[in-house]
């Protein structure tokens, strides 16, 4: 595998995306047993964030710091962006200081990729607008799997605001690849104008997909970027597309449910489901490290990532 | 002093001329078109050998941004007519969407007093529609019609309270100019940036979907036949506004329509590296739209090609997609990029040449636009087989906002004559 950058999940082969999955799997006992892998030694990688995100902007930094690499925070808002300097000079000043990779977070749809032709560094898509958040994508796999054993065949339903869910690209785009079908589900508003389009059958609504459900995502629906012409109040969303106790009745007695978080608790998912026995939100939170140090080391050290094994 | 143009094909859809003939031109007018061979060279001060080549009407593009006054750093008057002239251009007329507006007589006034002292050809300015194109109240129209507006428009924005444009359409029949409309419904368009349809979703982009536009040209008709004002559809891009406009012509409403080189030639595929050279409104569309563009053009219903030129400097482009200005320059790349629809025959070249010559001139009621016998000699001379590639380095404009850099065409500009002098190419 020969990964410059990761700036989409759709570019990612089948075996590309397997790879990481077992990449990452080897450094599962690194991080449970609470040790450190040197495969970033000598690096910097900078976490280069135009959006807040402390979860992901944490998550890459402790990646990176059980990698042994340094790790550089760089936030900033578009709106002081747009005060002086261009997203262009900003990263060429980052360049200049001579980092062997940047991470970075965009509110602008293909911004990694504009990045990546203009400075001359491995970037990392940490999510871009409404476009790809990949390793987000790639954990939810690697969590599927590890519950379930497999992603072939499996039944994945996603639920929420996938017209303007970055999470929903990546996860189609890896489990259609790993041979999952995947469904999405929402009020009409906020499906894409041709869900089919991204290859995947949908339903307006959530009920007559849960009985042959493997998995349920529920997507956070993003009060910031919600607007009273797209749905008429969180608490008719709930009502109607919620995960609560009694659609999750409705699931096989193997389903897992997932969520990319944070959380609204009562909204798209209830407590007593997000934090039932079916809930494994928090064991994606622990799999994204693994798969932030698999990404981060095929990058940055593939030699280096041979001695692993993998 | 006279000059002859000899052996090449003539090519006047005023005139219905179609030949080789010779030209000749004397104290800045054409003086006579003859069969070849049969004007006499002896007081001839100047001889052009266009063998092979194309002798056209000066071209008229009744669609472009000077950003003068206001944006000079993206381009002036001289700059924007020294890509027109490369580009076969002999007259343009430029939008009001300047700093100050066009809106008043007196910056019609200032944009024809330094049009006339630093342009390279003609410029018609085309007034606003609203005062500072805000949309709630008309602009000095007749001022502006009095200092030299041949039109009023408030393209980039659209007029979207259907009263005002109504009363901006009744008013400009006192004084013999058609409204043009950027018909795009605002809200509806709200934050899209690209055409809606499974690479907007793809993409992650917002789309902009084409029932914005055909809401628009919709109403624009309706208005059309309420008032009996002419109205013209600046660069239409859907196959829908299309079919309204076939319909409303056939009616025999008043409606003209134009349509970009972009919009006849590339489609919202090319949006998939986000480079922002393809982002324009309305957006780049689909391939079936492209199609019944084509269509229309040959058959007629799409008047003219106008290119939209709409110059923005590296800062407004070299940005996050969705903070890049919208639109692209055009005047040195129509011919070129128009002529392949000509070389594999979806148009004729007779409707070709219209489309860019009489068409637009109706339209301005310009006494341009012709090679008829006593009118001024604006005369543009085209190779039709040249192939070349448009480098960066060969841009007049202030703006390289381009995508067709680097691109090969077959056609290339020879010479462009305004008022019998040669202002650009060396024949």
């Amino acid at each position: 595998m020969n990964l410059k950058h990761l700036l989409s999940a759709k570019d990612l082969s089948k075996v590309e995306i397997e790879t990481l999955l077992l990449i990452a799997r080897q450094f599962k006992p690194v991080v449970e047993k609470g040790e450190m892998a040197t495969l970033l030694q000598g690096q910097t990688v900078v976490n280069l964030f135009f959006e807040n995100s402390t979860r992901t902007r944490t998550s890459f930094e402790i990646a990176i710091r059980k990698l042994s690499g340094s790790v550089l925070n760089f936030s900033t808002s578009t709106s002081s962006v747009q005060k002086g300097e261009s997203l262009i000079d900003t990263a060429k000043n980052i360049e200049a200081m001579r980092p062997h990779c940047l991470v970075v977070r965009h509110p602008s749809a293909g911004s990694p990729g504009f990045l990546a032709r203009t400075v001359n560094l491995p970037v990392i898509n940490a999510g871009d607008g409404f476009h790809e958040h990949p390793t987000q994508g790639l954990l939810d796999a690697y969590t599927i799997q590890e519950k379930l054993g497999k992603i072939a065949g499996k039944r994945v339903v996603i639920v929420g605001d996938i017209a303007h869910s970055r999470v929903a690209r990546s996860n189609i785009y890896v489990l259609n690849k790993l041979g999952a079908s995947v469904a999405v589900c929402g009020p009409p508003t906020l499906l894409p104008p041709e869900p089919k389009s991204l290859g995947v059958d949908f339903s307006y609504r959530i009920e007559p997909l849960l009985k042959d459900a493997d998995v349920v995502m529920a997507l956070r629906i993003q009060l910031e970027r919600q607007n009273k012409m797209q749905i008429p109040s969180l608490s008719e969303y709930s009502r109607f597309w919620g995960i609560n106790l009694e659609r999750a009745k409705l699931l096989k007695k193997e389903a897992i449910i997932l969520h990319p978080g944070p959380i609204n608790r009562g909204v798209e998912i209830h407590s007593e489901v997000a934090d039932g026995p079916r809930s494994v939100i928090l064991d994606q939170v622990t799999n994204g490290i693994l798969i932030k140090m698999a990404v981060l080391a095929s990058i940055c050290n593939p030699k280096g990532l041979k001695q692993w094994n993998c | 002093m006279e000059l002859l143009i000899r052996g090449g094909k003539i090519i006047d859809p005023s005139q219905k001329l179609d030949e080789k003939k010779d030209l000749l031109i004397e104290d800045g007018k054409i003086k006579a078109i003859e069969k070849p061979g049969k004007i006499p060279v002896s007081s001839v001060r100047k001889i052009i050998e266009a063998k092979g080549f194309w002798v056209l009407p000066g071209l008229i593009d009744i669609h472009v941004h000077l950003r003068e006054p206001g944006f000079e750093y993206k381009e002036t008057l001289e700059t924007g007519s020294r890509a027109a002239i490369a580009g076969g251009f002999t007259s343009i007329a430029c939008m009001a969407n300047t700093f100050p507006v066009n809106d008043s007589a007196s910056i019609t006034a200032f944009i024809r007093e330094k049009a006339k002292a630093s342009a390279l050809c003609r410029v018609f300015p085309i007034g606003a529609v609203s005062k500072g194109l805000k949309g709630e109240e008309l602009a000095e129209i007749g001022g502006m019609v009095e200092e030299g507006a041949r039109a009023i428009s408030d393209d980039g924005m659209t007029v979207m309270n259907s009263y005002l444009m109504r009363k901006a359409m009744e008013y400009s029949k006192a004084f013999g100019i058609a409204v043009i409309s950027h018909a795009e419904d605002s809200n509806l368009v709200g934050l899209g940036m690209m055409n809606e349809g499974p690479l907007s979703t793809e993409l992650g982009l917002r789309g902009n979907p084409a029932a914005a536009e055909e809401i628009l040209v919709a109403r624009d008709i309706a208005l059309c036949r309420l008032t009996r004002s002419p109205i013209h559809i600046a660069h239409l891009s859907t196959k829908v506004a299309l079919d309204h406009v076939i319909r409303a012509k056939e009616a025999g409403l008043p409606v003209t329509a134009e349509v970009t080189p972009h919009h006849l030639t590339l489609t919202d595929q090319s949006l998939r590296d986000y480079s922002t050279h393809y982002k324009m409104a309305p957006p780049l569309r689909s391939e079936k739209d492209v199609e019944a563009l084509h269509e229309g053009l040959a058959r007629g219903y799409i008047d003219m090609i106008a290119t939209d030129h709409a110059p923005h400097s590296i800062n407004d482009k070299a940005l996050e997609f969705d903070q890049a200005a919208n639109g692209i320059t055009g005047l040195q790349t129509a011919v070129s990029v128009t002529l392949a629809l000509v070389h594999n025959k979806t148009i004729s070249s007779k409707r070709w040449v219209e489309s860019m010559t009489l068409s637009p001139a109706k339209f301005l009621g310009i006494p341009h636009g012709t090679l008829k016998k006593g009118t001024v000699a604006d005369i543009t001379l085209l190779d039709p087989n040249e192939i070349w590639v448009y480098k960066e380095d060969q841009v007049l404009s202030k703006s390289k906002n381009s995508p067709f850099i680097g691109r090969k065409f077959r056609g290339r500009i020879k010479a462009t004559l305004l008022g019998g002098k040669i202002v650009f190419g060396e024949v």
